[in-house]
């Protein structure tokens, strides 16, 4: 792979985290409020799928979306000003955390009701086929919403139409605080879609270059015409559900593996789970940011100094969006009727009707 | 100035939109071959293809949602909801996405769809297949709801919505499809907001909309016959946003209201326009205004008490006299 990419996945993992911990950190003093869904140890799935798409895609996510939203290119500054609710926030602070458009960039949202993706991104899908457009569509979402109906519905028409889209599940092992394996009688996500008869892949959510693989791979299926595809990303999320939730009903020891991005981690996931105290969850090690940057030193792509300068370089950016969105003035309630009645032209119809 | 049936005059909106717009297609179940529960979509699979009138599977809340979907990429669909009692299933979409994307994309990410829903009581159809639920789309900001009384409106509404950059919920009615009327020949726009005078009169007005339009007019010609009152009728259209300045406009003339609903009282229309009068022309009042409703109970499937359940002309006559105390 080019030395390029390589480098550009890197710093768009190290941004992902400095960004996260920035964000978690203005929480803890009270600049954001509402929910906050954080995204650091899934790093590896939004950067390894979003550097295989094309600028033309669009992309449909979840309220976990910081993230993907800032690796499609929308700019830290305004990703952060909108989860501080600030005017120059990229929905202009009436979307929030959970609420990220950015028409520009096709990016087509964060929602946060569970599985009302789906449908979004097939729809979106239908528009780009039905103009005979190259684009395609990726449709990010956790395990716990495949247990929507939506999911089996939106799934059935994404085929039966064969239309473009890549449905990519994060699959972090929980839906909100229930494991898995207490919420899915089939917990391997990919052999749902074979029920629609949609090519599915597995791959270890937790190395970004065997992400990037698949996802290309995929989207070229999708690109040649093959309709939907479906890639299941195994990975974790070293924080709770949100920054409401400590997350302490996960083991420390399946914490610690995850973190440790440790072989046995899948095998330790049936155990017996008990809950672990503070200190326990006091652990460190490679996780999937650490794992790259070490693979890439290993094989000579980049040296630590480079990687130095790439941290730098990102907590620059974060900085300066925190700063940013700190002195960003707050929306009035005149900026909330000019983006509820924008649309709202009913009245200049017959002269304009397009 | 041809006549022609509610269906009709849907079909020729339906055509005549797809034929100017590549992007406008149309969606929902039986639609396309079958050509639709209400006739209402019928030949234009022959003419359009399946591109472009679709046949879905039943799937209310997901095909309701790729029609938000595509209507975020600049596609214009029509999505029909065989019955309006089938889009509770659809709620999420429609109230969750349709109504809000606009809005918490900082009014940047436009959401052009229409919703098709026949709606109301029919024939025997059973508590299932009965409901009214103007109410609660009408609850919904961020939708516009509007509902045609004639085939002139059903035309004239749906032509409107599909060119509207808003979410619009047009609530049609199972038992006036075959409903005949006069529609002009050459094409025309009714207005997505606001009330329209159909009777002009002086003592009382009589407020309705979709299928109690009808109740009211067949009353207020019994009310001039028999009673000697005058009552104007006012067809309330648009639910929401609802014409506040139109409702007290009329009742600034009259100094009383009845209003005529189809659906049960509580959280209605009804109780809706009674706020609006309240707030906007309290003094104008000469007595107390009433409503004319559905009982407060499922819908039965025996004839005769399905057609107690719901409200009639007789029972809006009753109201005014009652109000007018004659």
């Amino acid at each position: 792979m080019d030395r390029s990419v390589m480098a550009a996945m890197l710093r768009d993992m190290l941004l992902a985290r400095a960004f996260e911990e920035q964000a978690a950190q203005e929480y803890a003093q009270g600049n954001v409020a509402g929910f906050l869904h954080l995204y650091p140890g899934e790093e590896a799935v939004a950067v390894g799928v979003l550097h295989a798409a094309e600028p033309g895609d669009y992309v449909v996510s979840t309220y976990r979306e910081h993230v993907h939203a800032i690796v499609r290119g929308v700019p830290p500054r305004q990703v952060m000003a909108e989860i501080f609710g600030k005017k120059d926030g990229i929905s202009g602070g009436m979307g929030g955390s959970m609420h990220l458009f950015d028409r520009e960039r096709r990016f087509l949202g964060g929602y946060a009701i569970v599985g009302e993706t789906f449908p979004i991104a097939v729809g979106a899908a239908y528009a780009v086929a039905y103009r005979k457009l190259p684009e395609a569509v990726i449709c990010f979402f956790g395990d716990g919403a495949v247990n929507q109906g939506t999911f089996h519905e939106s799934l059935n028409m994404a085929a039966l139409w064969k239309l473009p889209v890549l449905f990519v599940c994060e699959n972090n092992h929980y839906q909100i605080g229930t494991e898995i394996h207490r919420h899915s009688a089939m917990v391997e996500v990919h052999k749902r879609a074979c029920a629609y008869g949609i090519p599915a892949e597995k791959v270890d959510g937790m190395d970004v270059l065997t992400v990037h693989g698949a996802a290309r791979r995929a989207l070229e299926r999708v690109r040649a015409g093959d309709g939907p595809q479906f890639l299941e990303c195994e990975t974790y999320r070293y924080r709770g559900h949100s920054m409401a939730d400590p997350g302490s009903y996960r083991p420390a020891v399946e914490v610690n593996a995850f973190v440790a991005n440790d072989p046995i981690a899948a095998a330790i996931h049936h155990a017996e789970p008990h809950y672990p105290s503070a200190e326990e969850l006091q652990c460190v090690g490679p996780d999937c940011v650490h794992r790259f940057t070490e693979h890439c030193c290993a094989e000579g792509h980049l040296d630590p100094a480079a990687v130095e300068q790439l941290r730098q370089e990102v907590g620059a950016i974060v900085q300066d969006a925190a700063a940013f969105a700190r002195q960003s003035p707050a929306p009035e309630m005149v900026d909330v009727q000019a983006a509820f009645l924008r649309n709202r032209r009913f009245e200049t119809l017959m002269e304009d009707p397009q | 100035m041809a006549e022609m049936m509610y269906w009709q005059a849907i079909l020729r909106a339906h055509d005549e939109e797809m034929a100017r717009d590549p992007l406008v297609f149309a969606m929902g179940e039986d639609i396309g071959v079958a050509g639709g529960t209400y006739k209402a979509t019928t030949g234009l699979y022959a003419k359009y293809g399946d591109q472009r009138v679709i046949d879905t599977p039943i799937s209310e809340n997901s095909y309701t949602g790729i029609g938000v979907g595509a209507a975020m990429l600049g596609c214009r669909p029509i999505v029909e909801i065989m019955s309006v009692n089938f889009s509770w299933l659809a709620m999420d979409q429609l109230m969750n996405n349709a109504a809000k994307i606009h809005f918490m994309s900082g009014g940047r990410i436009r959401c052009p769809f229409v919703m098709r829903v026949p709606g109301g009581t029919a024939h025997q159809l059973g508590a299932q297949h009965s409901a009214r639920m103007e109410k609660v789309f009408m609850g919904i900001a961020g939708l516009r709801v509007v509902t045609p009384a004639t085939p002139r409106d059903a035309y004239g509404l749906l032509k409107s919505a599909v060119r509207c950059d808003d979410p619009v919920v047009i609530i049609e009615h199972e038992s006036m499809y075959n409903l005949k009327g006069e529609v002009p020949d050459a094409e025309f726009f009714t207005p997505l907001e606001g009330v329209e005078v159909l009777r002009s009169g002086r003592d009382v007005t009589l407020f309705a909309y979709n299928i109690s339009v009808h109740w009211a007019l067949e009353a207020a010609d019994y009310l001039a016959k028999d009673f000697g009152i005058d009552a104007e009728v006012v067809d309330l259209r648009a639910l929401k946003p609802m014409d506040r300045a139109g409702i007290a406009a009329s009742v600034r003339k009259t100094h009383r209201a009845v209003v005529v609903e189809e659906d049960e009282a509580p959280v209605g229309v009804g109780s809706e326009v009674m706020a609006i009068l309240n707030e906007e022309c309290f003094f104008d009042l000469d007595a107390p205004p009433l409503r004319v409703h559905a009982l407060d109970i499922p819908i039965p499937y025996n004839r005769r008490l399905e057609k107690a359940a719901i409200p009639n002309a007789a029972q809006v006559v009753a109201a005014v006299r009652k109000l007018l105390g004659k």
